[in-house]
């Protein structure tokens, strides 16, 4: 998979948001990663770390403060032109974490994921607009008579599947998807992991998954970013990762992870992990290759600790 | 374990009235909790459970109505027993009697559940003051006490802190410390690590465990992650459309579960050692209690229906002391069905797991 | 509800323990919810006594105000002298005492009924067979017909006041809300110094620049009155701009006009259509406090707040003049309140239910 050409390829990516005069929340701190076609790169975190931000950010729906994200070939962090906004939009597509927000509520579903297709003129006529429609909306486990409904008129499930409808039917070539199932019921969360897992063996999209959930994440994912507070500590492919984690805070992340085995569960002792009083300083690390695609955030002496 | 009853819910049954008709919400529960020990209510949305302990509480909202069933619950006053029905009391007795003191409740968001212009002191010392009229003193005293408690360093100066000065971690143990001013007899936490970080979640849980033992409380979680009902519990009720379908104590419902929704939302999980193609998962979404029920509610979803399920509702099935499931597929008429394979082996792994990690 | 079962009777069927197999389950077809957002906010609303008995008044005085100028015959600017300060005389009614043509009249000897229509004496009046169903004015016009031209008068103004209002203010609110940042800041700002000059100098400045005349005072009410819909406007966008369903609009391409009236303002009819329904009678009585201190249409147009300034100076010798054009729009301000009363808690219903 290496050989290929990255489809995403982020470089020092910052994202700074300027609350007021005095003070700046620095919220992505010079990330790099690579996504290759067809591939699930889980971007793992807790809440601050900044994985919201960096896939907004990817999607341009924030301006990059810097760094460099070449999309395709092409360069979309800086002023994008007509034509590369477009390649942009149809190209990539993003599903979003909470159900009941991501539709507009007085849009008809037909009308909500046709919308890439209106926007961008992909179609010659109504019927083949309309057919699309269709066929995506089997696609993701639902039926035409969905499409003259509202959405406060389907379940939570149901409204994520036809989120994912509204990005598939661009056949984009990258899907972010922002802790799109966090939000959702446990067995409904399987349901539409399945079908993400499904849709990618069809079309061959590939995925950038964010989450919170390490066990989710590491089920669907090929490769793996863990972040924290803007960094991005250790990257590698999912079995380097868990067989091998050398960054202190993937090992707690790690430990932290809640097993449904009640004998071992209660007796599990999570390791602890305090940034503030760790002694490491992320700003200071560098990207230290370990074997294969794994790399760790870390500078000499503290790669030393902990291997 | 004392096999003193704390709680009794007997025959719940409740509906709310919305612009759409009369929503059953819960259909027959009976529940036991016992002095000391952690309950665990399972289930998705729309399983009830919430409801059920909000109705043991006295917050149903407005246009609840409980159409029958009985919660007997049993306390101690000045050394005294007392057993009083909850559902029988009006609003005011509860408020004096019941919330706050002796039945105590920590709900999911920590954000919204702490009043963002009160001091953590004032909010602590509110429900002392209030049940109890102990003087400003002892109140500060014990509120400090509280906070060293639930493990919040520095405890005399976050007295003087607002909400918005803590993270969401600390704020949920201020929530679990104003809980506990009062002495409660019951705790009951509605999803309160839902909404933390996991690294923290494990913290909370650890906390109440603790907090339990030293006080020798009853507590009741409601949630829908499996991996706090593995930590926790000692004994677990799965619900689902209003009714328990599978109760028994926590290695029972893990290791030996019965009902065909236990096995669905088990199998959901994907565990850190699942190297499955596909997560098995239960077909559909539970139902619209607007409508009645026939036959067992599980049934549109349960590849394992029998022809019974469509026409009659299961009762309990009895499978040990403790174990019970409602489910056709325990009586003695009906096929032997096996959980599925995934879940199987998938059991099998944790068993040789716990073994190997000294249990 | 919880039957207990009795299972020990329970028949049971040949094939109750087969499996049912996979044409069991059941397709996710089943709706949550069936009602539509607007069949809601009028079932609601339909249950408002206040707003429906509002909205029924509000009907019948426009009806009134359009067929009630031709009904008996006088027109409402013509002045006959002779006919000056008659009191209201109705046909059939005034058989039973009441609406005869008589009133009372403070003099120096005391309280006098005088009745101009037809004389206690006998002494002919030329009047008998002349009815003003609300009496006539200072200047011999009939009111009831001066009260219905003054009601379509302030309807009309305040209607186009209002719309005028909206379609500015809220393209004024929604952009300024929804590009933030130095375009918001500048446009509020400028609201901001147009709200803090007395909408009475405005309204002056204008009478002296322009003629006194149905736009002009049209045109008054309209400078000042938008700065209300720009705010609820602005207010509703930023609530809604960092929405899941913008921001996916947003990575579609869409280009920004389209996200705010197109995606965005659809959903904030609610607030709007209860702030236009405050803003009439508002309008309505601004127009009137203005013509009431002089600064309204000319003569011998009519507006209800004119008709009341005319009648407020033979307050004490004719009260019966005055009565007519302020019960009407005591009516129609009470009755508009009363709707977007209603229609407001239509929209936002404070019980949630499950």
């Amino acid at each position: 998979m290496e050989n290929k050409q990255p489809l995403l390829e982020v470089t020092n990516l910052k994202q700074h948001f300027r609350v007021s005069k005095k003070f700046t929340v620095k919220a992505v701190n010079g990330v790099s990663f690579k996504i290759y076609p067809g591939e699930t790169y889980g971007l793992v975190g807790e809440s601050g770390s900044g994985k919201s931000t960096i896939g907004r950010s990817i999607i341009r729906l924030y301006d990059p403060t810097g760094g460099e994200i070449k999309f395709d070939g092409v360069d979309i962090s800086g002023k994008l032109t007509d034509k590369d906004n477009k390649h942009l939009r149809t190209n990539m597509q993003m599903i979003f974490q909470d159900p009941m927000a991501c539709l507009n509520p007085r849009k008809k579903v037909l009308d909500i994921i046709a919308q890439g297709l209106d926007i961008h003129h992909l179609y010659k006529n109504k019927e083949e607009r309309n057919e699309k429609v269709y066929k995506i909306l089997e696609k993701v486990g639902l039926s035409k008579e969905h499409a003259n409904r509202y959405p406060h008129q389907f379940s939570g499930g149901q409204r994520q599947r036809i989120g994912i409808a509204r990005a598939l039917i661009m056949n984009p070539k990258l899907i972010i998807s922002d802790e799109a199932i966090s939000a959702l019921d446990v067995s409904i969360q399987a349901q539409v992991v399945n079908l993400m897992k499904e849709i990618q063996k069809e079309t061959n999209t590939a995925l950038l998954f964010i989450a919170h959930d390490l066990s989710m994440v590491k089920y669907i994912s090929n490769r793996i970013g863990v972040l924290h507070l803007g960094y991005l500590l250790e990257t590698g492919t999912t079995e380097e990762i868990f067989s091998n984690p050398i960054h202190p805070y993937t090992k707690s992340l790690i430990s932290a992870i809640p097993h449904p085995n009640p004998n071992v569960e209660k007796n599990r002792i999570a390791v602890s992990y305090d940034y503030e009083t760790s002694g490491i300083d992320y700003s200071k690390g560098v990207n230290k290759h370990i074997d294969g695609t794994h790399y760790v955030l870390a500078t000499d002496e503290e790669l030393n600790r902990w291997i | 374990m004392n096999n003193e009853k704390v709680l009794t819910i007997r025959d719940l049954s409740i509906s709310f009235k919305t612009s759409s008709g009369m929503v059953n919400a819960i259909r027959g529960v009976k529940l036991d909790l016992y002095r000391g020990e952690t309950l665990a209510i399972v289930g998705e949305s729309g399983s009830g459970k919430s409801v059920t302990m909000k109705a043991a509480m006295g917050i149903l909202s407005g246009n609840g109505e409980i159409n029958s069933g009985s919660i007997d619950f049993t306390y101690y006053r000045d050394k005294e027993k007392v057993e009083v029905d909850i559902l029988k009391l009006s609003k005011k007795e509860m408020r004096q009697r019941i919330n706050g003191k002796r039945i105590a409740m920590i709900f999911q968001d920590p954000m919204t559940s702490l009043n963002p212009t009160m001091t953590i002191g004032a909010q602590i010392m509110e429900g002392m003051i209030w049940h109890y009229k102990t003087p400003k003193k002892e109140a500060y005293k014990r509120a400090v006490e509280l906070l060293e408690l639930v493990g919040i360093t520095n405890a005399e100066k976050r007295m003087k802190n607002y909400p918005h000065q803590l993270s969401g971690g600390m704020r949920q143990r201020v929530v679990i410390a104003i809980a506990l001013a009062c002495d409660p007899d019951l705790l009951i936490c509605d999803e309160p690590t839902t909404a933390l970080d996991v690294t923290i979640q494990a913290k909370i849980l650890e906390l109440i465990k603790d907090i339990q033992k030293k006080l020798n409380i009853s507590v009741i979680y409601i949630t829908h992650d499996l991996g706090v009902v593995a930590k926790v519990a000692d004994y677990v009720a799965v619900m689902y459309a209003g009714k328990i379908v599978e109760k028994g104590n926590v290695d029972e419902i893990f290791y030996d579960p019965r009902h065909p929704y236990t096995w669905g939302l088990l199998s959901a999980m994907p565990d850190i050692d699942t190297n499955d193609d596909k997560l098995y998962t239960i077909p559909g979404a539970p139902p619209n209690l607007l409508n009645k029920v026939e036959g067992d509610a599980f049934s549109p979803r349960n590849i394992y229906a029998l022809n019974i399920d469509n026409r009659v509702e299961p009762p309990m099935f009895k499978i040990t002391d403790t174990h019970y499931a409602s489910t056709w597929l325990l009586h003695e008429k009906a096929p032997k069905i096996e959980m599925p394979k995934e879940l199987r082996n998938r059991i099998d792994r944790m068993l040789k797991e716990a073994t190997v990690n000294g249990k | 509800m919880s039957k207990e079962l009795n299972y020990e009777n329970i028949e049971f069927l040949e094939n109750d323990f087969e499996l049912v197999g996979k044409d069991n389950l059941a397709h996710e077809s089943t709706l949550y919810a069936n009602q539509s957002y607007w069949k809601d906010v009028l079932g609601r609303l339909k249950n408002n006594k206040g707003a429906i008995i509002g909205l029924i008044c509000i009907i019948l005085i426009s009806f009134m105000a359009i067929v009630g100028v031709g009904l008996n015959g006088h027109s409402y600017d013509s002045q006959v002298i002779a006919h000056q300060n008659l009191a209201p005389r109705i046909p059939v009614i005034e058989n039973i005492g009441i609406f005869d043509g008589s009133e009372t009249m403070n003099t120096s000897q005391g309280a006098v009924e005088v009745n101009k229509y037809v004389s206690n004496d006998g002494s002919k009046t030329g009047l008998e067979d002349v009815y003003y169903w609300f009496g006539t004015d200072v200047l011999g016009r009939d009111i009831f017909t001066r009260t219905w031209i003054g009601t379509r008068i302030s309807l009309y103004i305040a209607l186009i006041a209002v719309v005028i209002d909206i379609i500015f203010g809220l393209s004024y609110g929604l952009i300024s809300g929804y590009f933030g940042g130095a375009v918001d800041n500048i446009m509020q700002r400028f609201a901001e110094v147009l709200n803090g000059i007395p909408s009475l100098v405005i309204v002056t400045l204008l009478i002296i620049v322009m003629k006194p005349g149905l736009t002009t005072i049209t045109f008054s009410l309209m400078i000042t009155g938008w700065i209300g819909m720009n705010r609820i406007a602005r207010a509703q966008m930023l609530k809604l701009k960092e929405q899941e369903f913008v921001l996916a609009s947003r990575t579609l391409g869409a280009k920004s006009f389209f996200i705010i009236f197109k995606e965005i303002l659809p959903n904030i009819l609610g607030p709007i259509i209860t702030n236009t329904m405050f803003s009439i009678p508002n309008a309505i009585f601004t127009e009137a406090f203005l013509a009431f201190i002089g600064l309204g249409v000319p003569a011998p147009m009519a507006s209800l707040g004119s008709l009341i300034s005319d009648a407020f100076k033979s307050f004490t010798t004719h009260p019966y003049m005055i009565v007519a054009p302020v019960l009407i729009l005591a009516i129609l301000m009470l009755s508009f309140n009363m709707l977007a009363d209603g229609i407001r808690d239509a929209f936002d219903p404070k019980m949630k239910e499950m």
